[in-house]
């Protein structure tokens, strides 16, 4: 059992109670609220007639039925469930005394997006939202869990959730990222190692020389992705780059009050000496981009790597999975995701949706012209993200490429507003699902990547090493190499 | 708590075989179906893609083929991605009373628990054998004994597992914590009185 890491620490400090079954009662510090998961919980609050715990802990805002064209967010909206969705949550939250970032206010977006860079989510803290992204918030060094509707409603009416506490897995990721290869490459490696079952049971600390040199959105990158490896939360410990982050946002405090907040951050941290259940260690300094070629996102090689063969795969399960996904993908065993075509390009995101994911898309796209034929989507993450991208004349970069620049929101991740695949479309996406139907066609088909491979993959009309467009890069790779590999 | 009617000790009914490893929220409830305030209507929506051919016409998915039936019978990290309850309130409403399988997602397996739905699992072996089972016994009784943790059908009786607290919470009848916990209240606000961040 682990002791002193992070987890223990912050889980003791918010728990209330054993519960009968033998589970805890664990106090949540921060509940994020959206409009999808959220209604029928307020009404289960309203039948039994209680009132909300702790609504100065609880924010909500709008994201997965928020459309993203300008003009379409006119109220009320066209589609009369969204609009049904969008006025139930400001209703309850209006009703309940909770802050709501709707349209208006500016800060509206994505809740694993908005928390963050208002300063919601700090170290330290328990965050739970009805969405399985919440492990988001672990980069700051919290707990965050994604819910189902009965858990909020238990938040809601107690700021409580009953909770099992699960084995420490540390993930050490040693070696240094090479040029044109980021976080979100990390985690789609650590899960090609552990698989998407493999963190069943575990929270995932992420630590070691590649995560301490990330950037806070880096972390956020990684940390969101947990779920995808089974995992119920990951974080990583908080250090200078945290707290240089955390410095002057909106919903943190200043002066010796932040010193103060510091010190409790800096007592939560895990032991020099802490006990994991477990320990692995994945290398990253040599890999090469990553991208799915499958249906989960452990099916997922560097874009050096052909696509493998249901039979190099030893548990049954997986070669089952793998047949599948090569039926759905129209993919052969040992062909190159190199050169695979591409119908949409979609950057944004809880996973990628944030100020240098754009950024760094960017730097591909200057210049340079989205393929014929493909549709390009840029999404950013809120709208503090898209404000702030405009003052640094990012959106021309991506207008000028022929990238539509839209509004905030979790557009084509889940397609449900409307922004969806059609037919049997394929989409190099920079979100963190490739499952059968996803993005909104059933027959679509999802190639996870990075932002800057997502640009790239956009300019080419085709998945492409997106190093190429990085000077200086030794490492760009084409289909020929590739096929040497398969020989 | 603990009212009668909360105590849930045993299930039983006829079985559906939902094979597939990884079987995830979005195949059972795809996201374009959770534009809806209430949980009301989501039985319609259950493995909607998966349930119909290209026409929009039925096709021969477990679900249709064993309309009815009460106890599904899964394989491993079923109900793996996001953690929509609306996955598991769409298996309820449909007439799922419990589950058996290799393995389950965690968000999933709590999901459950807070609708007081048993899921329980058993190896690989034990599940494919009880999924073929009922393919040759599509009217044939299945029981999930929570608090034994065996299931039984036919002439067999398989030990199955179950996590202590999701029993425990369906045999004493306190799977819907919100009360449970409400009476802690006078706890949570010294919890909450000693952490810094408030």
């Amino acid at each position: 059992m682990s002791q002193n890491t992070l987890y223990d620490k912050v889980w003791e400090k918010h728990k209330v109670a054993e519960l009968p079954n033998g589970q805890d009662q664990l106090f949540i510090g921060l509940h994020l609220v959206h409009e999808v998961t959220s209604p029928q919980a307020f009404a289960m609050i309203e039948e039994r007639d209680m009132e909300i715990a702790y609504p100065e802990r609880t924010f909500a805002t709008t994201d997965h039925i928020a459309p993203t064209e300008a003009d379409k967010r006119e109220r009320p909206l066209t589609d009369q469930q969204s609009e049904e969705m969008l006025s139930a949550l400001e209703r309850n939250t209006a009703e309940n005394g909770i802050t709501f970032f709707g349209f208006e206010s500016g800060k509206q977006g994505i809740t694993h997006v908005v928390a963050p860079e208002l300063g919601l989510s700090q170290p330290g803290m328990t965050v739970a939202c009805g969405d399985s992204h919440t492990a988001t918030h672990g980069a700051f060094g919290s707990i965050g869990v994604g819910v189902g509707t009965s858990q909020i409603r238990d938040i809601l009416a107690t700021g409580c959730i009953a909770a099992d506490k699960q084995k420490v897995r540390r993930i050490e990721v040693e070696g240094s990222l090479g040029e044109g290869v980021s976080a979100k490459d990390i985690i789609l490696k650590i899960i090609q190692d552990l698989g998407v079952d493999g963190g069943v049971g575990h929270v995932y600390e992420y630590g070691g020389p590649a995560i301490r040199e990330l950037d806070m959105e880096g972390r956020l990158a990684v940390c969101n992705m947990s779920i995808e490896g089974g995992a119920r939360a990951g974080y990583i410990n908080p250090d200078e780059t945290t707290y240089d982050y955390l410095r002057g946002r909106e919903y943190v405090p200043e002066g010796e009050a932040f010193e103060e907040l510091k010190s409790y951050w800096e007592s939560v941290r895990s032991d020099e000496d802490a006990e994991y259940d477990d320990v692995v260690t994945v290398n990253v300094a040599d890999i090469d981009p990553l991208v799915t070629w499958g249906i989960n996102p452990g099916q997922v090689v560097e874009v050096s790597q052909p696509v493998p063969a249901p039979e190099d795969f030893e548990a049954r399960s997986d070669r089952e999975a793998a047949e599948q996904a090569l039926e759905h993908m129209d993919l052969e065993a040992g062909q190159s995701m190199l050169g695979y075509d591409v119908d949409v390009a979609f950057l944004g995101t809880c996973t990628n949706g944030r100020v240098t994911d754009f950024r760094r898309a960017t730097e591909v796209l200057e210049g340079r012209q989205v393929a014929d034929g493909v549709r390009a989507l840029a999404v950013p993450g809120s709208e503090t993200v898209r404000q702030r991208c405009e003052e640094e004349g990012l959106d021309e970069v991506f207008i000028d490429a022929g990238f539509q620049w839209r509004r905030a929101g979790c557009s084509m991740c889940l397609a449900m507003n409307e922004d969806s695949l059609e037919g049997d479309e394929v989409c190099a996406s920079s979100s963190n699902r490739n499952f059968i139907g996803r993005q909104g066609s059933k027959d679509g088909r999802t190639v996870l990547m990075s932002p800057a491979m997502v640009a790239a993959a956009a300019v080419e009309g085709e998945v492409t090493d997106c190093r190429r467009f990085f000077e200086d890069s030794a490492h760009s790779l084409t289909a020929d190499d590739v096929s040497e590999v398969a020989d | 708590m603990g009212d009668d009617d909360q105590h849930i000790t045993e299930v039983g009914g006829t079985g559906v075989p939902i094979p597939g490893d990884d079987v995830d929220t979005d195949q059972i409830l795809p996201a374009k179906f959770m534009k809806e305030v209430t949980f009301d209507n989501m039985a319609d929506y259950l493995f909607y893609d998966a349930r119909r051919d290209d026409d929009g016409e039925f096709n021969d998915h477990p679900l249709n083929r064993f309309e009815g039936a009460n106890i599904a019978v899964v394989n491993q990290n079923f109900g793996c991605g996001s953690s929509r309850e609306h996955a598991p309130q769409a298996m309820m409403r449909w007439g799922i009373d419990g589950v058996v399988g290799e393995s389950y997602a965690e968000i999933f397996r709590d999901n459950c628990k807070s609708l007081g739905i048993p899921a329980v699992t058993a190896d690989h072996e034990t599940v494919t054998t009880l999924q073929e089972w009922i393919e040759a016994n599509p009217d044939g009784d299945i029981e999930i004994d929570v608090e034994d943790a065996t299931v039984t059908y036919g002439d067999r009786a398989v030990d199955v597992e179950i996590t202590d607290a999701m029993q425990e919470a369906l045999v004493e009848g306190i799977w819907d914590t919100t009360a449970l916990m409400y009476s802690n209240m006078s706890k949570v606000e010294r919890t909450v009185a000693d952490l810094p961040y408030v």
